[in-house]
């Protein structure tokens, strides 16, 4: 469903990947894990295309989206969470939610709507609120369910349980293994290693721009390397 | 209230009311880019001018000003085509800068296509002034306040009310998340400079009749409007509004009471003093962002 092959992608001089190969199958939920700056989010912003691809090819159900702007992108069913939530702050949390089927007509977007609020029933009596005034978990539930607005095929997480408690990162990893039982791909990142790699069918380990390892969940979360460098094992 | 102070107030809210119109354009490009678009005042000279040479064509006033406010339009879109778009990922310095040449180039084509005359036109519904509290106003101003004021009240439907609107209010939240919500920058971009070259047109041709047009009243125009903006709180609606017709007060008060002769200084002061005393505006509070 989504093949990258030999992405790179640079700041300026420096370059931030150096030649990613992976892919992600229909229906597959796939981790990404790494350290700080290891560019998981570089990677992240490449494939959803709102940081600049110097080589290399992106393909999503076949097709070549290099040059495709990101709209088009969400509109083929690629949909990005970013890292850090990134609410629209002052508009209410229904019009951020109806921002996400942006591209969809009025009818799906209130079938949507009502689908996101089944699946985060906090939201529902927020609505009215701006986005700004939830919680760290409930703008979290916000980013997700704005982002599923759009009927994503594929869904891009960038560090969904960042800053949040233990208690709420339960919350969304259930949520996260949910969606992916409803048939929707997922390309998790996320810095809580052990949990992503334990519901994850594979995974990719990525250092320095460069995967260097990958294999299916169960088999990283047994690496001695994977252990040391990553889970504190 | 004296009479002499009734016409000042009027009068002030009349040239008030242009000010805003042209406040708002700044403001929803500044929303939508960051930019500040110092070609701004260049529409509300297109307007008066394209307005007055259609009517010199043969169209009838209303037909004569709808097709100046949509050439307007289309030149602030081809202004995002042309110019703004080829230097992407430029900084907003450098998008600024490129505004300015916009305006030298506009200004130079209108010497050009049209004439470096003082062009009229003609009140919308008569010169027969109306007398309020022992002053009197002119129709045209009646119109300037109404159809500003209408303007206003569609402004704030079109962004509170419609999903386009929340989606250019969205990008000027947080870019990069309406990004990859799907909503275009490109098309939000065409659109806000759509609408402010429209709005700047509008208040070029109202004002027309009032103070006259050519080739070179943008300037100032785009600077009182830039003014009201700063006063208002750059990138606050309501501030706008208010800014412009707090700035044109000012100025018919002190135009009156001072000397006339400083009228146009009031509008530098007041930027001075704003930039200096309260950066953020009247309205626009927000002076710092939350990381």
């Amino acid at each position: 469903m989504l093949r990258v092959t030999a992405l790179e992608s640079r700041y300026g001089r420096i370059p931030a990947l150096k030649g990613i190969d992976l892919r992600v199958e229909a229906g597959e939920l796939v981790a990404l894990v790494g350290a700080n700056g290891a560019g998981k989010t570089t990677l992240l912003r490449a494939i959803s295309g709102v940081q600049p691809v110097s080589a290399g090819r992106i393909e999503f159900d076949g097709k070549d989206v290099n040059a495709a702007p990101p709209e088009e992108r969400v509109r083929a069913g690629m949909v990005q969470v970013p890292e850090g939530r990134q609410v629209f702050g002052p508009l209410s949390v229904e019009d951020n939610l109806r921002l996400g089927a942006y591209r969809r007509g009025r009818a799906e977007s209130a079938a949507s709507l009502e689908r996101v609020y089944a699946l985060f029933p906090d939201l529902v009596e927020r609505r009215r609120q701006a986005a700004g005034t939830l919680s760290g978990g409930q703008q979290q539930m916000l980013a997700m369910g704005r982002a599923l607005m759009a009927r994503p095929r594929l869904l891009l997480l960038d560090e969904p349980s960042m800053g949040l408690a233990p208690r709420l990162v339960a919350g969304i990893f259930a949520c996260v293994a949910q969606l992916r039982a409803a048939d929707t791909a997922i390309f998790l990142v996320d810095q809580n290693a052990r949990a992503a790699l334990a519901i994850a069918d594979r995974g990719y380990v990525l250092e320095t721009g460069r995967i260097v390892l990958t294999g299916t969940g169960a088999a990283l979360l047994a690496d001695e390397g994977v252990r040391s460098a990553y889970l504190g094992l | 209230m004296s009479a002499q102070l009734a016409q000042f107030l009027l009068s002030g809210l009349t040239v008030g009311a242009i000010y805003a119109l042209v406040a708002l354009g700044f403001c929803i490009i500044y929303n939508a880019s960051h930019v500040i678009n110092f070609a701004q005042g260049e529409f509300v000279m297109i307007g008066g001018m394209a307005a007055a040479s259609f009517l010199g064509a043969g169209l009838p006033l209303p037909l004569a000003a709808l097709a100046a406010v949509a050439l307007a339009a289309l030149i602030g879109m081809a202004l995002v085509k042309f110019a703004v778009e080829p230097a992407r990922g430029a900084s907003v310095v450098t998008l600024i800068i490129i505004t300015i040449g916009a305006a030298i180039l506009l200004r130079g084509l209108a010497s050009i296509v049209w004439d470096k005359r003082i062009h009229a036109l003609p009140a919308f519904s008569g010169e027969q002034p109306i007398e309020i509290a022992g002053a009197t106003l002119a129709p045209q101003s009646l119109w300037v306040i109404g159809v500003t004021a209408l303007i206003v009240a569609a402004l704030w439907w079109f962004f509170n009310r419609t999903l386009t609107g929340k989606a250019i209010l969205a990008v000027s939240h947080n870019r990069l998340a309406a990004q990859l919500m799907g909503i275009s920058v490109r098309r939000v971009l065409l659109v806000s400079f759509g609408l402010s070259a429209a709005l700047g047109a509008l208040a070029g041709i109202l004002i027309a009749p009032i103070t006259f047009t050519s080739w070179d009243v943008g300037v100032m125009l785009g600077l009182k409007g830039f003014a009201a903006a700063i006063l208002g709180g750059m990138g606050s609606g309501p501030g706008a509004v208010l800014g412009g017709l707090t700035l044109g007060l000012l100025e018919s008060l002190g135009a009156g009471y001072i000397s006339s002769a400083y009228k146009d200084a009031i509008a530098f002061i007041i930027i001075l003093v704003v930039l200096v005393l309260m950066p953020g505006g009247l309205l626009g509070g927000r002076a710092t962002e939350r990381v």
